[in-house]
């Protein structure tokens, strides 16, 4: 990850609560300051009490510094509850040129491009929703760098948070998840961890759209679960995030 | 709401009471949801929380409890529960526990009142629908009990109307008219010596009367009903229900001794317990063609399994389910003889098994006969029963009661002849017994004449029980057929079991527990020359007779009644889970309470068989 070149190595390897602390002093832009300002619970906080958001960008590609955000959806949650009523979906226009590929792929056309507004306009909404919650993605090399960059590219300093990757979780729990040699010829297939296929191993409905909120939806009911089957409510919140 | 929420929105609008709600209230609802998802097993509502929330079934399935802690329902997938503590009293009333891992909807206290002020078809829907659920579930089990401990003078609200057998139809109608009854009681004599001699009904007005143009002043007494079927003040609703199903009347005198006290209706019994097998009875009579009695018979198996849940005894249950297939087969053939003309020799229509038993459960074939008047020329008139026949038989194979593999039907020439036919058939099985030939004919000597001249079938009984007792051959012949299906009890108690269709290790409650009782108890009936036909009854009319002792009848009775409430909880269960009933139980599907209770069951059938060895074929050996 690529941050502020005026931020010292030390605070990167502060507990995330008190790296907020110095990051809000040192942050610029107002977005940032209040971002950070608003606070990271600590670590031991259980998972159960912990303000959560759910996160999901659809990209032009996979990476951050040749891609571009195409649509960001989000929804607050907590382990308990996932507020519909506070979901969040936007469209914004690439700074990079749209690939014709993924186009198709995401179901968002040049037209609503062309009329979606820059990342720039939308921060204040965005960060709305993330101030003092704690992000949560099902992968967690996208959202995070993708942010990174937009916000280096748009005002000139970049953001540190920590992640709950519900990807990670899932590789945590199957560790043997790749066959070995002998399983593989006679046809055993490894075990996916992707969203889709990870959600019906706990019963979880599948959801027919595509998008950057339905995603991130679904990324929060995945986390509900795992924590459901394989952790606790008490379980501390420092224990998943990366 | 975030259109691309539109995921939810659509799974929601393809489930009552959300797929006729206005747009902009189903966003609403949409974006007021809290997701939440619950293990298998996990507690969701608690009774006495405050309910805060109505829950909607997004995947998985939950299970609703009454307090007693008896399962009251089961939620699937785009159902709702919860709401009723948000109705009433803002507490929960149900507890709920996820069955399977779910995914739930939570639909806040506001939303909730504010959807139910704004949409009706909504409020409707969560109060009709939480009312009905609710009285059912919290009276299902008084209501049931009320069945069986009512008695029938809580029925009678309508004063007795009647007139004397004289009067004439015209004034006869008058009254019925001038005072609202369906039916007029007609009575002889006066005062202290007035007795009941008959029954007219709106049915009988238009049937007989209307029909066959009679003329206004004909006496009533050329129509009405005579020997009519009464009950005793004393008697429960159930029996009156069973007495209805059995003889397929629609009203019922209540007789204090000679003196009428009223008349209960089969629509009085209906209001009383409207999920009761009457009404599906009732709405028998209503139907004009098959089709109609097709789509009917698809509730037979909803009455059936409901029966069970209210805890209803396997005489009731066996008994209504036989009323009603008795009253499918009735209505057909008040449907064939419209269709093909009257008969042309008076008819009795004979149903055979289970059904004349009053012994029938959901999975069953059609087993029936039909005596045919003496004066029968088959030349001449044969064509009309066969067609009258087939047209029954076709019509009850639609309505679920498949053909009779053994042939045992009125479309079966051997098995549609006139009584004298009948009477030689029975004398020849009686008198001169094969026991080859009477394994077959075992199933006619379970006989009820259930339409047109039953008196036919009742000098079949006659002649079966004059004869049957003099015949020690007969009865050893019977004795030992019955002797080969035995109980499946092993050394040490322990279950014999067969493998099944689907090679699990099972035993047959049917070949092995109720088919050896009943037959054991016919055997013993036919000795003792009863005329009863349900086993229950036979066993009565043996206790009168001293052939087996009482402690032993009282056993047979808890036997056969256990073995058949296991048999028939466990085709409820099967129809519950969405699969075909059959007879085979395995030995891990039983509680232990069951388990144990069976072995006692079935060391009683076997020890019923070791007698009816030694009474009957220890006797024909030195006789024969």
């Amino acid at each position: 990850m690529s941050e502020s070149p005026a931020m010292p190595e030390a605070v990167k390897h502060l507990p995330w609560p008190e790296q907020y602390q110095a990051l809000a002093s040192s942050a610029k832009a107002p977005v940032l300051k209040a971002f950070y300002e608003a606070g990271c619970v600590p670590a031991d906080t259980p998972v159960s009490e912990a303000p959560m958001v759910a996160l999901d960008f659809e990209t032009t590609g996979l990476e951050a510094e040749a891609h571009s955000i195409v649509s960001i959806g989000l929804v607050p949650f907590t382990l308990d509850a996932i507020q519909l009523g506070k979901a969040k979906h936007w469209v914004v226009r690439p700074r990079l040129p749209l690939h014709q590929a993924s186009v198709t792929f995401h179901g968002i056309t040049h037209a609503d491009i062309n009329k979606a507004p820059d990342l720039s306009e939308i921060l204040e909404e965005v960060f709305a929703s993330l101030n003092g919650r704690v992000p949560v993605v099902h992968f967690r090399h996208i959202e995070r760098r993708f942010l990174n960059v937009a916000l280096q590219y748009r005002l000139g300093e970049g953001i540190r948070f920590p992640v709950v990757d519900t990807m990670a979780i899932e590789a945590h729990l199957h560790p043997g998840r790749q066959p070995s040699f002998f399983k593989r010829l006679v046809g055993e297939k490894p075990l996916s961890i992707r969203l889709a296929d990870s959600r019906t191993r706990y019963g979880l409905p599948h959801y027919a759209a595509h998008n950057a909120l339905i995603d991130a939806i679904a990324t929060a009911e995945l986390l509900q679960a795992q924590i459901q089957h394989h952790f606790s409510p008490q379980t501390p919140i420092g224990d998943f995030w990366l | 709401m975030q259109a691309e929420l539109i995921d939810i929105r659509n799974h929601l609008i393809q489930h009552a009471p959300f797929d006729d709600m206005p747009e902009e209230l189903v966003n609403q609802l949409t974006a007021s949801i809290e997701i939440s998802y619950v293990r298998a097993g996990a507690q969701i509502l608690e009774t006495g929380q405050p309910s805060t929330c109505m829950y909607y079934l997004r995947s998985g399935a939950v299970e609703i409890f009454r307090r007693s802690g008896e399962l009251y329902n089961r939620i699937g997938e785009g159902e709702i529960f919860g709401q009723f503590g948000l109705l009433m009293q803002r507490q929960v009333r149900f507890p709920a526990r996820a069955l399977e891992d779910s995914l739930l909807y939570r639909v806040p206290a506001d939303t909730f009142h504010y959807l139910f002020e704004n949409d009706e078809n909504f409020a409707d829907f969560v109060e009709i629908e939480d009312r009905s659920r609710l009285r059912s579930a919290l009276s299902r089990r008084e209501k049931s009990n009320a069945l069986m401990t009512s008695r029938v003078t809580r029925l009678i609200s309508r004063k007795t109307v009647s007139a004397p057998t004289t009067v004439r139809l015209q004034e006869a109608a008058r009254i019925m008219t001038d005072n609202g009854v369906s039916a007029l009681l007609l009575m002889d004599g006066e005062g202290d010596s007035e007795r009941l001699t008959g029954i007219i009904t709106d049915r009988d007005l238009r049937t007989r009367a209307v029909t066959e143009a009679l003329p206004s002043e004909t006496p009533v007494s050329d129509i009405m009903t005579e020997g009519l079927i009464t009950i005793r003040t004393s008697s429960y609703i159930f029996e009156a229900m069973l007495t209805m199903l059995h003889n397929n009347v629609h009203h019922l005198p209540v007789m204090d001794g000679y003196e009428v006290r009223g008349v209960i209706a089969l629509a009085d019994i209906v209001k009383y317990e409207s999920q009761s097998s009457l009404y599906l009875v009732s709405n028998i009579y209503h139907q004009q063609h098959v089709k109609g009695l097709k789509k009917i018979s698809l509730d037979v198996r909803d009455s059936f399994v409901r029966m069970v849940n209210e805890d209803a005894n396997s005489h009731m249950i066996g008994s209504a389910m036989a009323g009603i297939g008795r009253s499918f087969t009735q209505r057909l053939l008040e449907l064939g003889e419209e269709k093909l003309g009257p008969p042309p020799v008076p008819y009795c229509f004979m149903a055979l098994g289970s059904m004349a038993r009053d012994e029938q459960l959901v999975v069953t074939d059609q087993d029936n006969a039909m005596i045919l008047d003496d004066s029968f020329v088959p030349e001449e008139h044969d064509g009309y029963f066969l067609a009258l026949a087939k047209f029954v038989s076709d019509g009850l194979s639609e309505c679920g009661y498949t053909y009779c593999t053994g042939d045992i039907m009125a479309t079966n020439p051997k098995w549609r002849q006139p009584l004298k036919v009948w009477r030689s058939y029975f004398t020849d099985w009686i008198e001169n017994p094969k026991a080859e030939a009477l394994l077959n004919s075992n199933i006619f000597f379970d006989l009820d004449g259930i339409y047109g001249r039953t008196e036919f079938a009742e000098e079949l009984k006659t002649l079966i029980s004059e004869k049957a007792s003099n015949s020690q051959l007969f009865l050893t012949l019977m004795a030992r057929n019955a002797l080969n299906r035995t109980p499946p009890l092993g050394f040490f108690r322990t279950f014999v079991l067969e493998e099944d269709g689907k090679h699990q290790k099972t035993f047959n409650l049917k070949r092995r527990g109720t088919a050896p009782l009943s037959d054991l108890i016919r055997i013993h009936a036919l000795a003792c020359g009863s005329r009863a036909q349900n086993s229950f009854e036979r066993l009565k009319s043996i206790g009168k007779t001293k052939l087996i002792l009482e402690d032993d009848l009282g056993n047979l009775r808890d036997a056969l009644e256990f073995i058949s409430i296991v048999r028939i909880r466990h085709q409820a269960l099967s129809l519950e889970a969405g699969e075909e009933p059959d007879n085979n139980v395995r030995p891990e599907d039983l509680s232990p309470f069951e388990r144990s209770h069976l072995k006692d069951a079935f060391q009683v059938v076997s020890n019923a068989q070791k007698f009816l060895r030694f009474r009957y074929t220890s006797q024909a050996t030195r006789h024969v």
